[in-house]
């Protein structure tokens, strides 16, 4: 078995009384691009969340090559080697989209670069001039992601990149994607698009309500009950 | 380079002209140019608070006040030199920003109330007549024995000359991005690797002690005055609408809006006060309906429309 990049184990969150994660457990190896799907609620974003340092877990454990990362910053993180895009991308408005980058560069200092020029990589080369504000959501996406590998992540966590993307686009995503994990860096990748997780994940973990229901390639999931009961029950 | 350096070192040479040479030349009122001088050193410091992260300290002069009475209290009962003690003004002011630092967790409302509260507490404790053997309580302050009209007119232009280069600065620095960034979304901030509460506490510190030594450069030049005199709610007041108007989160904004605006007061507020409160009133209504991001949003508005003509042209090819 190879080291992990990431160990999340038995970890709960709740808000308030509700357990929108309850005792899960999951670990990516170096270059493994894992998808993390289920319905919508099903505690996704908020496994997110957690591993990159936005909230505290209440229960379990949280390993980022070996080490507990719990209660750790997430500037601490960045600086670690975790960084994330955002369900609703979070792009700094007031500031150019080179500038966007620009923060993360300065802030977070990568020893070695993941890639020469995240703007390009992400082909948002022509609008590095342009105010953030002005950017469409899925060049905000897009910004996102290119701000996020500025910081030369060990670990990427994608929070529903592809959504309302073409099949072209989509095709040149996963490509990136696939790149990046070929550089080493191990994706967690939540996605809806189950055509798009099949071009990228080997590996799939199926979640509902907070707790892992399956765990396997896609096309096992497809034939899982469970899986699809959740899916086509409600 | 050389024509960058120029352009951003051009609102030192404005106020340089302005406030060295004005009063030999065209504005001989040295005692409207010291006051528009300290507006333009506290409107700069709330531009490093309200423009680059986002909160509105209502209760700024509290800072003001703690540095007009830390340093008189420091050359009337310690007998520092007068320069020293203005230098210790400001950091009582940095060393009370300190015990409130607790409030940059509150935010809008919260944070713009809080301050006003703890700028209250400073006011009552520096007027407590139970303090008169050290502050001398409400009976007020007199700085006669040091009292220097022509010096510290100049070293409130120097304050001024600072606040200015460090706004600067940090138009152009990573600091002052991670600044702006941190205003925009403390989240992603926290993302791109920003420390977000070491970030913040700087900028707070900062701003503190620039209204610390305005204060005390302001006590040496008046030299008499009583709490009342430099706690004056009005004074946070001004500086706010200033930048406000000016621009927030730039170079230029602050010193438009203080030039314009206390120019305008000093106008058709002395000449004809019964107008005043009304055109003053009016102008802060449509600012914040019509322009919330200040005189300089004018500007760059239009720059901004070119630039995106340009690459509209670039990309239709
Ligand atoms: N900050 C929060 N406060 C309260 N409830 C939350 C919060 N974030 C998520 N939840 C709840 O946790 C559950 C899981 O949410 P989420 O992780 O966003 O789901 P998914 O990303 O899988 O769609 C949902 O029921 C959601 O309402
Ligand atoms: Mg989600």
């Amino acid at each position: 078995m190879s080291e992990s990049v990431l160990d999340v184990r038995q970890v709960v969150k709740k808000f308030g009384g509700f357990r929108a994660l309850d005792g899960v457990s999951l670990s990516i190896r170096p270059g493994e691009i894992l998808a993390l799907v289920g319905p919508n609620g099903s505690g996704k974003t908020t496994c997110i969340n957690v591993v990159s340092g936005l909230y505290p877990a209440d229960e379990g454990e949280v390993l980022f090559q070996g080490q507990r990362i719990n209660g750790l910053s997430m500037s601490s993180l960045a600086r670690l080697g975790i960084n994330r895009t955002f369900q609703i991308p979070k792009p700094f408005k007031a500031l150019t989209v080179e500038e966007n980058v620009d923060v993360a560069l300065r802030n977070i200092h990568p020893a070695t670069p993941l890639v020469d020029d995240p703007l390009a990589f992400v082909g948002m080369d022509h609008v590095r001039d342009r105010m953030a504000s002005t950017l469409n959501s899925g060049q905000q996406k897009l910004l996102d992601l290119a701000r996020a590998l500025a910081g030369a992540p060990k670990l990427l966590l994608v929070d529903e990149l592809a959504a309302g993307m073409n099949p072209a686009e989509l095709r040149q995503l996963a490509g990136k994607l696939r790149e990046l994990a070929s550089r080493g860096v191990a994706l967690l990748v939540v996605e809806h698009l189950m055509g798009f997780v099949n071009q990228l994940a080997e590996r799939v973990i199926v979640m509902n309500a907070g707790r892992e229901i399956f765990e396997g390639s896609l096309a096992a999931a497809a034939k899982d009950a469970t899986v699809v009961e959740v899916y086509l029950g409600g | 380079m050389l024509k960058r350096l120029g352009s951003m070192g051009l609102p030192l040479v404005v106020l340089v002209l302005i406030f060295a040479v004005g009063p030999y030349t065209v504005f001989n009122n040295p005692a409207t140019l010291f006051e528009m001088m300290a507006f333009l050193a506290l409107a700069q410091g709330i531009n490093v608070l309200y423009g680059f992260t986002g909160y509105l300290p209502f209760g700024y002069v509290g800072f003001f006040g703690a540095g007009a009475y830390g340093a008189s209290v420091v050359v009337l009962k310690l007998h520092f030199p007068i320069l020293l003690a203005i230098l210790a003004g400001g950091v009582i002011a940095v060393l009370i920003s300190v015990i409130l630092l607790p409030m940059l967790r509150l935010s809008g409302a919260y944070f713009a109330i809080g301050s006003l509260a703890a700028a209250e507490i400073v006011y009552n404790v520096v007027a407590n007549p139970n303090l008169q053997s050290v502050t001398n309580g409400p009976y007020g302050i007199n700085l006669a024995p040091v009292f220097n009209a022509t010096l510290s007119y100049w070293l409130m232009l120097v304050l001024v000359l600072v606040a200015v280069t460090f706004v600067i600065w940090l138009r152009h620095s990573s600091f002052g991005f991670s600044l702006l960034a941190l205003r925009d979304d403390p989240v992603s901030a926290g993302m791109a690797g920003v420390n977000i509460v070491r970030t913040r506490t700087l900028a707070w510190l900062a701003s503190a002690f620039i209204a610390g030594l305005a204060g005390a450069i302001y006590a040496w030049h008046i030299s008499v005055f009583y709490p009342g005199t430099m706690f004056d709610l009005n004074i946070s007041i001004f500086a706010i609408v200033f930048t406000l108007f000016g621009g927030r989160a730039t170079v230029w904004g602050p010193i438009i809006g203080t030039v314009v605006l206390y120019g305008l007061y000093n106008w058709i507020g002395f000449s004809t006060p019964q107008y005043f409160q009304l055109v003053y009133g009016l102008l802060i209504v449509g600012l914040v309906l019509f322009l919330p991001n200040g005189v300089m949003s004018l500007i760059g508005r239009r720059r901004k429309s070119r630039h995106a003509e340009r690459k509209g042209a670039v990309m239709n090819v």
